[in-house]
């Protein structure tokens, strides 16, 4: 059965609702204090792993919407795109803002000095340009060539969310390696249909 | 009438009397009026203010028994206080064994029955870089070792938590190699700052926080206070302890909190006070130098991390 279009445009408003709803969600727990013990590190933890999340998502859309049966999913991609970029964003401004509430300093050389945080810093960086050419306007404005140059960079800042989280587990590395394995099959994939193509 | 003197009540007795009926008569109130237990801890901690810095504030009975690291029980900071209920801690016995004089098998009863239990509050510095302030019950790590009499060759003491994977649920993935162990030079052991804890706020240890009996140590990273001990071995060369054998490079036998050493992959300098907003910068030796700086007067600390 072929995913109709329909459906798709459908779902989309309702993905949107279900996309912000979290964001709301902790924040206003945030703010009444009742985000558990530590409330500043789970809101940091709990937006970077729903941004990882979503990267991965579009990863998996991109792959899966190449199939006919489910073309109609890449409707979403940009949306899903957008909202990982959005989880980045809060999680990078808690980070700065109320983790080190803005003690530049010690800021910049976190970024420099701990692996991790560079990598999770460089991945946030490459998604800037993912983010701010998304619209159709811009996408015409530099043509779809370059545009769809531009947004291989999914495939370096993904991993390197995915190696920031990774970094910064101590012991239980579960969830990070499945994420990882996740992206390295679908970047396999994506070759090997690129490899069958030519 | 003829009343014998034996039938006379003293005046003493009388007012012991009067003293007993009255307490008795409070304990049922207090009794009645008991809340859950967090609640009473926490509206009585004034009592455990005894010794407080004044830059610290006690962390709540609730925090300090709900944000736990004891991998045991699972990785989640709220994994031990969830999956611990199973876990029994008592009858409990320590085994003492290597380069002393009475190796042996105690009951821990028969330990607390020789020993003083202190107040000791102390502040607890994770090595992920927040903290929290505990008032302690607990004893002298000394009394027991001078009770195994150590050999003079006897360098180093190796802990080694329970193993029970029927009762940790933790402990069924090999997260880390059971059972943990951990390490202190004999003289960071025999320091009077070391205790053995059997409990906070007055109340027994509970098992996420290491019952029936852990170490505590306030100048080294939480991790060396290692939980719920079922062995002392003593030693001659310093002993592997758990986390330095998982990831050497980042994890030293010593631990001792020092700001200026940076963990490999975050800093060391600043810490979150749990229930605080803004960082604290961390002090030496998690601000007990004065009293434990010459342990270590000649060692490179960047090289002895």
């Amino acid at each position: 059965m072929i995913l109709s279009t329909k459906v798709v445009k459908l779902i989309k408003p309702l993905l949107f609702v279900l996309l912000i709803i979290p964001s709301v969600f902790w924040l206003y727990l945030f703010v009444e204090g009742r985000l558990g013990i530590n409330p500043i590190d789970k809101l940091e933890d709990k937006l970077g792993e729903l941004a990882l999340r979503l990267l991965i998502l579009t990863l998996l859309i991109s792959s899966l919407s190449k199939t006919k049966y489910l073309r109609a999913l890449q409707i979403l991609r940009r949306m899903i795109g957008l909202f990982a970029f959005y989880y980045v964003m809060l999680h990078f401004t808690v980070f700065i803002a109320i983790d080190h509430f803005f003690n530049w300093q010690f800021i910049l050389k976190d970024i420099v000095k701990r692996p991790f945080i560079t990598f999770g810093f460089i991945s946030f960086l490459l998604l800037i340009p993912l983010a701010t050419t998304s619209t159709n306007n811009m996408v015409k404005k530099i043509s779809y060539r370059i545009w769809k140059k531009i947004h291989m960079l999914i495939y370096i800042v993904t991993p390197l969310a995915a190696l920031h989280f990774f970094l910064l587990t101590k012991a239980n590395k579960i969830e990070p390696i499945i994420y990882l394995s996740i992206i390295f099959i679908l970047l396999l994939w994506r070759l090997y249909s690129k490899l069958i193509k030519n | 009438m003829k009343i014998f003197g034996s039938e006379i009540t003293s005046y003493r007795t009388y007012l012991n009397r009067r003293k007993f009926i009255k307490a008795s008569f409070v304990t049922t109130f207090l009794t009645s009026m008991s809340q859950p237990l967090f609640a009473v801890h926490e509206t009585n901690s004034d009592a455990f203010k005894n010794g407080l810095d004044p830059d610290d504030t006690l962390n709540k009975y609730y925090e300090i028994t709900n944000y736990n690291n004891f991998y045991e029980f699972g990785t989640d900071k709220s994994d031990p206080a969830n999956n611990s209920s199973l876990f029994h801690p008592r009858p409990w016995s320590i085994t003492i064994e290597g380069l002393v004089k009475k190796p042996m098998t105690y009951n821990l009863e028969d330990i607390l029955k020789d020993v003083t239990l202190e107040d000791r509050i102390y502040r607890l510095r994770c090595v992920e870089a927040w903290s929290m302030v505990i008032p302690w019950q607990g004893f002298p790590l000394k009394l027991l070792i001078d009770k195994a009499e150590p050999l003079s060759n006897a360098k180093f003491i190796q802990f080694e938590t329970v193993f029970r994977p029927e009762e940790m649920p933790g402990q069924r993935r090999r997260v880390l190699a059971w059972p943990y162990v951990e390490g202190l030079r004999m003289d960071e052991a025999l320091h009077p700052l070391t205790i053995l804890s059997t409990g906070l706020y007055g109340h027994d240890l509970l098992n996420q926080n290491g019952a029936p009996l852990r170490l505590v140590v306030p100048w080294k990273y939480g991790f060396k206070s290692i939980k719920s001990i079922v062995k002392l071995r003593f030693v001659e060369k310093e002993p592997k302890t758990t986390w330095s054998q998982t990831n050497p490079n980042e994890y030293g036998f010593y631990s001792n909190v020092n700001p200026a050493v940076d963990h490999r992959r975050w800093t060391q300098a600043t810490e979150r006070r749990i229930g605080e907003f803004y960082r604290r910068p961390t002090l030496m030796f998690n601000g007990y130098e004065e009293k434990v700086a010459h342990l270590y007067q000649n060692m490179d600390l960047k090289k002895f991390y």
